[in-house]
């Protein structure tokens, strides 16, 4: 259901004041704008920049450079597949696959039943158990097809 | 053409630095001292030696990204960058190494891979540095197989590429071509640094970085660019290329001018291919705009080859007539016989001249040469008359000049901007940008505007206080502010008791101490909190260097010159003038505007502000034209057509003014115009003036002639010719034919000639020559004996008058007032994009950002008339009515409503009154009492005016 426009404005605005004063204050805003709606509403960015006084591009170019924020809300769950080089050489590519035909998605993309959110990640910091994932912020080391099963019936 | 100096133009890649503490090191083994703080690029390429690089360049600070202009220094780890890294006493650097030419070329591989190698057919071929760098490298070959790239439409496999982007053709004088783009990121920061705009980022990261304008759905149009070009001319590549250069090529020659839109007077080099100009860039070495430009000097130049630019002169008997195009010579027969008949029938005094603001010092002179000469009455009068002659009377009577006291330079020193009544954001907007630099910086900002106007807020500043007052009360609130800083003990007593007179300094302290004065007081009737007036006094008092900026927001009042008088107090108060980073600057709004008061254009003036009824000054004059001068002043434009509604004025010469549709109750001018026997008008295009002409000369555009502008520091710039008059003459060459035919028997056969006479005759110009502007680029005025290289800053060690002169500035409201009928106050401004009345910038692809005027005015005043958001309005005051259509909006107050006056079809002149300022008849266009109501069209004045300026715009077919 689409967010009504001037709910998120004044939940925005309550943000904004919360924040009044603090030094540096856009990223600790996108987050808890992302807390508050699970995304950051594009409607939301010219309030910030106005209220910060930043450009809109500013605003834009700060949200953009981190993935973690969203323009749209996730699935219920979200899924990370590390990506970076120790898991790649202890078969990531092959959970990578392995995952997107379970789920019946690409990268990024959510499942129809808006369950599961697919998404790369780029080191966890979990080399030693490669390959690693990430499941609604908890690690899960030494994945293979079975544990991925597992996490997929686990998700539903 | 002439030969003139030109500055070194090279890209010295990092900007200069300012210190004083100089360091000498050696690069490749020459020694080189610079200041301390250059970086090792800028100190090589002082020596001549360029340190390859992509995204350094000398408008912007060192970024260090391209990793191109590597060095190796003695006794130092590594390859730093040589544009972030700053000079130390006795490095030895070296530029050129096996190493650094390796690292070099490898990065350039990596470059070049993901770059298309279309350069035979790219716009920026020979103009591109990406290019020009490949070469410097001495790159071969490229090892790396480019398989994801950027620049191919679709992949190996024929898929569409989701990396690469389309083209942004949106905005009309420029395309941002993505897949050109090598992430130097200089475009962002010249947006920021340079315009202070800060309308482009990078979106994404990594692989993923591009070049963005606005937020995620934004094109460059509906992005907050501002379309200044800062980008364009940053970019190194063809990602960003004017539109201009992809369809004509690029430019073989380069000519400095001066641009002819607004009073700052931005020096451009326009580049050109034959005699086409292929683009206007800002020059660096311009001392008024440092390298920047906007919109509209940078880009909104096709008017001067605009299809309704009128290229033959013609003429007609009535103005009900077609217009017939005839011979230069007939031309001239016609008028002259006409002027001639007309003053033997109703006297010496019954024709005058408007001399323009936007031609040249040369052509002004004439101008008013030719009524005073060969007319012989004093009957001349300039466009000042309606914007600042105000200001000519306030400073001339505190300060002794009727200028502006600092250059622009200053506002890179200045703590406290003190912004009235202007909006340089949008009039100024070169300007607007050095100071919000210096707003970056630190410095605090106090506006007095009715409006919330976009200097109120920005990236990266926010007004300390904004005086929000009801238009008409500037004398209530500039009052005010002296009343606390006199009250509060504030003000500066030595500079008080050594510049200027103590006793009357007594007398207007006694005057400003009343407690009527005090914020408090005059609350109810300026509508500002009284706090924040005072928390504004003790700023500009006691925040360091303070400088007033004031434009028409401050002289379009019936007290427009007690305002300029209580601004000009508040600096001599506080001692803020006669040294960097302070002083009283008039924002002035035509290129020439100043140069034309300069040049005698006001009727009780000769050239130099001195009066006509003075016999000593009469006498050089005499001498040099060998007439007699009137010594009565003559009549100002309001009393033109005053005295030809009466019958007693039947001929005027207007050039390069359209008074019809700048000057106030349109119904007044027009009438006036109906009722003369010869209107001579002079101007590119069949202006709305023209509609009641008899005789039209076709006039030149800038680039087509010779000559100087005068901008609002007082700073004489060349204006050059690029290419030869499309209509046949320079405007000065018709003045002198007209004046001949008239019998004056003028021989000036170059520009120069007239500045030689207005040097001999007018000693704030003697020391100017058309050679010491070529020297040095520009000279302000004063440029004498005593100030040979000119003056820069005014009334450094004592004003121009002697003592500086306070004044009582007693607050008288307006004659204009709300009432039951007529309850909204009207003010009027301008808006980014469109120049005066347009009829420059309404010819060019400028009308995307504004093609109509509109009406902003406050919810609450909409919601109680029932009119939404885009509704046709009718406009309605005691004088006129006009229809628009309304934007509802907060950024003014409930109360007040705001238009632009850029197009001729809302005539938003119908409405405002003749009230005008008490010392100068300035129009008081900035307040008018006015009802609006829902309409559903255009107004019946609107059609009848239309259906007669179609009329009168006829011009018969040739036999």
């Amino acid at each position: 259901m689409p967010l009504d426009e001037s709910a998120v404005l004044s939940r925005v605005n309550e943000i904004l004041a919360e924040h009044n004063g603090m030094e540096g204050p856009l990223l600790p805003i996108l987050h808890a704008i992302q807390e508050s709606f699970g995304h950051v509403p594009q409607a939301a960015l010219p309030v910030i920049a106005q209220h910060l006084t930043l450009s809109r591009a500013e605003v834009h170019g700060v949200m953009s450079f981190y993935h973690d924020f969203r323009e749209q809300p996730a699935g219920r769950h979200v899924l990370k597949l590390c990506r970076a080089e120790a898991c790649q050489s202890m078969g990531a590519d092959r959970m990578a696959e392995h995952a997107q035909r379970r789920f019946g998605i690409e990268w990024h993309e959510t499942t129809k039943d808006g369950a599961v959110t697919l998404e790369p990640v780029f080191c966890l910091g979990l080399c030693a158990c490669a390959p690693a994932a990430m499941v609604d912020g908890r690690l899960v080391g030494r994945l293979d097809e079975a544990r991925l099963d597992a996490l997929a019936e686990e998700l539903r | 053409m002439k030969d003139f100096i030109i500055p070194d133009d090279r890209d010295f890649g990092t900007p200069a630095s300012k210190s004083k503490t100089m360091v000498t090191l050696s690069i490749d083994g020459f020694e080189v001292t610079v200041p301390e703080g250059t970086s090792i690029m800028r100190a090589a390429a002082e020596i001549g030696i360029s340190v390859p690089k992509l995204c350094a360049t000398d408008s912007i600070d060192a970024f260090g990204s391209c990793r191109l202009c590597l060095v190796e220094i003695e006794g130092r780890n590594g390859t730093p960058a040589s544009c972030t890294t700053p000079v130390a006493a006795g490095i030895k650097v070296h530029t050129q190494t096996g190493k650094l030419k390796q690292l070099r070329r490898g990065v350039m591989e990596l470059y070049i891979s993901d770059h298309p190698l279309d350069c035979l057919t790219c716009a920026a071929n020979g103009d591109c540095e990406l290019q020009d760098m490949a070469g410097a490298v001495g790159l071969r070959d490229v090892r790396y197989d480019a398989v994801d790239t950027h620049f191919r439409t679709k992949n190996t496999s024929g898929e569409a590429n989701p990396q690469w982007l389309p083209k942004d053709d949106s905005n009309p004088y420029f395309s941002y071509d993505p897949s050109k783009c090598i992430v130097c990121n200089r475009c962002v920061r010249a947006c920021e640094e340079v315009q202070g705009t800060f309308a482009l980022t990078i979106s994404g990261r990594g692989w993923d970085s591009r070049v963005h304008a606005g937020l995620k759905d934004d094109t460059f149009l509906s992005s907050d660019c501002v379309s200044c070009g800062a980008c364009v001319q940053a970019c190194p590549t063809a990602t960003l290329t004017e539109k201009s250069v992809i369809d004509i090529g690029t430019p073989d020659r380069s000519i400095i001018t001066t641009c002819a839109y607004c009073g700052v007077g931005c020096s451009f080099k326009a580049e050109m291919r034959g005699d086409e100009l292929v683009r206007m860039v800002p020059y660096k070495h311009g001392k008024a705009n440092r390298g920047h430009s906007c919109v509209k000097g940078r880009f909104a130049y096709g008017y001067a080859t605009h299809q309704d630019r009128i290229l033959n002169p013609m003429i007609r008997d009535t103005i009900n007539d077609p217009w017939r195009e005839v011979s230069w010579a007939e031309a001239m027969e016609f008028a002259a016989t006409r002027m001639k008949a007309i003053q033997e029938k109703y006297g010496r005094q019954s024709v005058g001249v408007i001399t323009s603001s936007r031609c040249t010092n040369e052509e002004t002179y004439l101008v008013q040469k030719l009524t005073r000469a060969v007319f012989r009455n004093n009957n001349t009068d300039t466009c000042a008359r309606v914007c600042h002659s105000p200001t000519g009377y306030g400073l001339g009577q505190t300060y002794g000049t009727s200028a502006g006291t600092q250059d622009f330079d200053s506002v890179e020193e200045c703590d406290v901007a003190l912004v009235i009544g202007a909006n340089p954001a949008s009039a100024h907007p070169v300007f607007a940008s050095r100071l919000k630099k210096r707003l970056r910086q630190g410095a605090k900002l106090i506006l007095v505007d009715p409006r919330r106007t976009e200097m109120a807020e920005g990236a990266h500043y926010r007004a300390a206080h904004h005086l929000a007052l009801k238009p008409g009360t500037n004398v209530a609130i500039v009052t005010a502010l002296a009343h606390v800083i006199v009250t509060e003990k504030l003000y500066n007593e030595e500079f008080i008791r050594t510049r200027c007179d103590w006793d009357e300094f007594q007398d207007y302290m006694e005057f400003v101490a009343d407690p009527k004065h005090s914020p408090e007081a005059v609350e109810m009737l300026t509508g500002v909190p009284a706090a924040e007036v005072r928390g504004a006094a003790r700023l500009y008092a006691t925040g360091g260097n303070a400088a007033i900026y004031y434009g028409l927001g401050v002289t379009e009042h019936s007290q427009g010159s007690t305002t300029v008088i209580g601004i000009a107090n508040l600096a001599m108060l506080t001692g803020n003038i006669g040294r960097r980073g302070v002083g009283v600057n008039p924002l002035r709004g035509q290129n020439n505007v100043q140069g034309s008061c300069d040049m005698g254009s006001f009727p009780h003036e000769l050239p130099g502000y001195r009066h006509v009824k003075l016999p000593e000054v009469r006498a050089i004059f005499e001498k040099a034209w060998g007439v007699e001068i009137d010594p009565e002043p003559g009549l100002r434009i309001p009393n033109m057509l005053d005295a030809a509604v009466d019958g007693s004025f039947k001929g005027l010469y207007c050039q390069g003014e359209d008074i019809l549709q700048s000057d106030p109750d349109t119904k007044h001018v027009a009438a006036g115009l109906a009722a003369m026997e010869c209107v001579i008008v002079h101007d590119l295009f069949l202006n709305e003036t023209a509609n009641y002409a008899h005789v039209f000369f076709p006039g030149s555009s800038f680039l087509e002639k010779d000559g100087t502008f005068t901008n609002a520091e007082r700073r004489i710039n060349m204006v050059r010719k690029v290419m030869a008059p499309k209509q046949g003459y320079a405007d000065w060459e018709v003045t002198q034919m007209f004046a001949n035919a008239m019998g004056a028997g003028w021989t000036y056969t170059h520009p120069s000639q007239i500045m030689e006479e207005i040097a001999m005759t007018t000693p704030s110009f003697a020391g100017v020559t058309y050679d010491k502007i070529e020297e040095m680029g520009s000279v302000q005025w004063p440029c004498n004996e005593k100030a040979p290289e000119g003056t820069p800053l005014m009334h450094v060690d004592g004003f121009v008058r002697g003592k500086g002169k306070f004044i009582r500035t007693e607050y008288v409201a307006t004659d204009e007032k709300t009432g039951p009928r007529f309850p909204l106050l009207l003010t009027t401004g301008r808006i980014l994009s469109q120049y005066n009345v347009g009829a420059q910038t309404r010819r060019t692809h400028n009308t995307v950002w504004h093609d109509q005027d509109i009406l902003e005015i406050h919810p609450h005043d909409a919601e109680t008339r029932g009119i939404r958001d885009g509704d046709w309005v009718r406009l309605a005051s005691r004088s006129g009515e006009t229809t628009l259509k309304a934007e509802i909006t907060d950024r003014v107050s409930p109360g007040v409503v705001y238009t632009t006056f850029h197009h001729p079809e809302t005539q938003a002149n119908v409405v405002t009154t003749d009230f005008s300022d008490w010392a100068t008849n300035c129009p008081e266009y900035k307040v008018t009492a006015v009802q609006i109501m829902p309409s559903n069209g255009p107004s019946e004045w609107q059609e009848e005016y239309q259906a007669q300026a179609t009329l009168a715009r006829r011009i018969a077919a040739a036999e």
